[in-house]
């Protein structure tokens, strides 16, 4: 195996002055800001960021654009709901919080698996297809399922646990929860993404024939990356559903499955910090593009700036950020990113077998 | 293992006999244990009909998406956008003018204009670029959806069924026999079995386009390799912008045809989206007959699951996608 060499030298103690100064910011926005900036602003786009997280995983280092990343988030807020406590009247369980989220979270991985495996023996524009087909009847099933799913009506009134004496709903420690799982999952996926798992889903993604020469089995590294994603796109659904209190079949619709998507390519599928960005993008535009426009025609908006990005900047805002930054520092930053922006690192694994 | 010529000789048997049981329900009197176990025969004729006809109008909507994708690989996520829209221009026009077949004949020209502005304007400039072209498309189904609900709101709109096609036929099938001894007939819409009609003269159509003419053979020629027929001298760029004009167009008719089967509003642009996915998966891409055996199965699972068991009709549908993935991924007269 051949290693990565990471470029330590250049910043004191290896730590790169820019990053330390968002870190720093993370951590002490709540300080500063209003209990909607907290909540709204900070920690919704945190959770949105960690569900296109896994898409990102999934397309960006695995070359598999899945539409169902949200049913599976969606699932997990479900699980939540259905065993744990909830005011309607309907299922609601009562199992104890930790078990209730084990469950959410390994039936999400679970869900995301059995779409691995339906999809993964696919390839390219196949599997957005096949998972926005399962997006759309995963929708359609539990507005359909008045015994198990509520039906139209949903889930109301699920609250997290009162843990430490933290009523963790409250604006500031929510935010610190989805800050500290949503930094988990960033740094997992980086780490991950140079483990040997993650360098052979990257081989899969770039050539799968040639990996299947070397007697690596593409299916199962395509599947074990979707079980991955599932764990965390499980875990933001559930700090989704104690985000919201509520779960609908609206949040599994298709398009919240194509905000997530929208988020992602927004963001830029190269690097794991893509999805925040998108999500903060797309949050901010949410609450204040309201100002600028109506409110009904958000979606005109939100598709207006997708396509744009898609037609301009395929690698999304980060693409956009590389750009400037190489025009800006020339010699450098071609040094950094003239190799990697130069293969072409999102495209659809298989492709290039098929023209 | 057998041969496969034996093979074949059993799945011939087993169809044969699946369509010979199939016409023995239809048009026999139901005996008491079968009425015990199914229900009223009538409601399985009717099912069944509907189930064909919903077939007939998903074959029109999803041959449109099949074609484009099996000369082009543009897989084309608008193109539910592309039927709504012509729902309600033919709506517009319908209302308008007075008459259903202008409606229908402005929706299908409007709307394979409005299919190769998107092939020159989009898929032409990003050629050989799979998945931009489908997020391209992604960003214009979210546009279309918001704009279209801009403009004719949230209201559902219904046409008037054309002149001369309202009403209902009565078949020639008894769903019982009184005990008087006088036989009961079904009747069944006119409409709904001109839909099938339709569908059926369209995928006729189709095939006689692009097996007995010469741009159909250009086309299947661009099917099997773009390049060797652009350097033959066939104008590539005119026959995708043709093939695109005749998807979109299939897709602005079937607006029409099903707005006045069904009807059309908000929403209705995924269902018909997902519909064309799930009947191009099943019947494999880029193929015009696996459009119309997918668009079949995929018909009849939906009423028959809607009729049986409402709860879970999605999950038929779902099942049988998943089941012909499993099998036969490429579909299942898909080709790799």
């Amino acid at each position: 195996m051949f290693r990565i060499e990471r470029k330590s030298g250049r910043y004191p103690l290896g730590i790169n002055p820019a990053a330390l100064l968002v870190v720093v910011f993370l951590i002490a926005y709540p300080m500063f800001a209003s209990d909607f900036f907290t909540f709204q602003v900070g920690a919704y786009p945190l959770i949105l960021g960690t569900i296109a997280l896994s898409l990102t995983m999934l397309a960006g280092y695995g070359g598999m654009v899945s539409i169902a990343q949200m049913t599976v988030a969606g699932f997990a807020a479900y699980i939540v709901a259905i065993l744990g406590t909830n005011s309607v009247g309907v299922m609601g369980l009562g199992w104890p919080w930790w078990l209730t989220v084990i469950v959410a979270i390994l039936g999400a991985a679970l869900l995301s698996t059995f779409i691995g495996a339906i999809s993964a023996r696919t390839e390219g524009i196949y599997t957005i297809m096949i998972t926005l087909a399962i997006a759309v009847a995963f929708f359609y099933f539990v507005r359909q399922n008045y015994q198990i799913f509520n039906g139209f009506t949903g889930f109301a009134g699920i609250e997290p646990p009162t843990l430490f004496g933290v009523y963790w709903r409250d604006p500031t420690p929510f935010y610190y929860l989805t800050l500290a799982i949503a930094a988990f999952f960033y740094f997992a996926v980086r780490y991950g993404s140079r483990s040997t798992f993650g360098l052979g889903l990257q081989a899969v993604r770039d050539n799968p024939r040639r990996v299947r020469a070397l007697g690596i089995n593409v299916f199962l590294h395509r599947v074990v990356a979707y079980f991955y994603a599932g764990i965390i796109a499980g875990t933001a659904g559930v700090l989704l559903v104690w985000f919201n209190g509520r779960v609908s079949p609206g949040i599994v619709g298709v398009d919240m499955a194509i905000d997530i998507l929208v988020i992602a390519v927004v963001g830029g599928m190269r690097a794991p910090i893509g999805p925040f960005l998108g999500a903060i993008a797309f949050v901010l535009l949410e609450n204040f593009a309201i100002d600028l426009i109506d409110r009904e025609r958000f979606n005109t908006v939100i598709g207006l700036a997708f396509l744009l990005v898609v037609l301009f900047s395929p690698d999304g805002l980060l693409g956009l950020w590389r750009r400037m930054e190489s025009r800006i520092r020339l010699p450098r930053a071609n040094a950094r990113w003239g190799v990697r922006a130069n293969r072409d690192d999102w495209h659809p694994a298989g492709s290039p077998e098929r023209m | 293992m057998r041969k496969p010529m034996q093979r074949r000789t059993i799945l011939i048997l087993g169809i044969v006999l699946l369509a010979a049981a199939l016409l023995w329900m239809i048009f026999a009197v139901w005996p008491e244990w079968l009425v015990d176990t199914l229900g009223r025969k009538k409601t399985f004729v009717n099912t069944l009909l509907n189930g064909v006809t919903l077939g007939g109008l998903y074959f029109l909507v999803a041959s449109g998406f099949t074609l484009v994708f099996g000369l082009m690989r543009n897989v084309n996520l608008a193109h539910g956008s592309m039927y709504l829209l012509g729902g309600y221009i033919g709506y517009e026009v319908a209302e308008a003018t007075g008459s259903w077949f202008f409606g229908l004949a402005v929706a299908f020209l409007a709307i394979a204009v409005s299919g190769i502005l998107l092939q020159v304007a989009v898929f032409r400039r990003m050629e050989g670029d799979e998945l931009r072209q489908t997020l391209v498309t992604i960003g214009i189904s979210i546009i279309a959806a918001d704009l279209m609900l801009a403009v004719w709101t949230g209201t559902t709109y219904q046409f008037d069924t054309p002149e001369g096609l309202y009403g209902a036929v009565v078949l020639p099938v008894i769903s019982v026999v009184k005990s008087s001894g006088a036989p009961v007939f079904i009747k069944y819409p006119m409409y709904r079995l001109m839909v099938l009609g339709v569908a059926v003269v369209v995928g006729i159509g189709l095939w006689l386009f692009l097996n007995r003419t010469r741009i159909g053979m250009m086309i299947r020629a661009g099917v099997n390799d773009r390049e060797m027929l652009a350097a033959s001298g066939v104008n590539v760029h005119f026959v995708f912008a043709l093939v695109f004009a005749i998807g979109a167009g299939l897709a602005g008719f079937a607006g029409v045809v099903g707005g006045t089967a069904l009807s059309i509003a908000p929403g209705e642009d995924i269902r018909y989206l997902l519909a064309s996915l799930v009947v191009v998966i099943v019947g494999g891409l880029g193929s015009v007959s696996g459009a119309a055996i997918g668009a079949l199965l995929i018909g009849l699972a939906e009423q028959f699951g809607l009729a049986y068991f409402p709860t879970y009709g999605v999950v038929l549908t779902f099942l049988i996608m998943v089941g012909v993935l499993a099998i036969r991924p490429q579909g299942i007269m898909g080709t790799r």
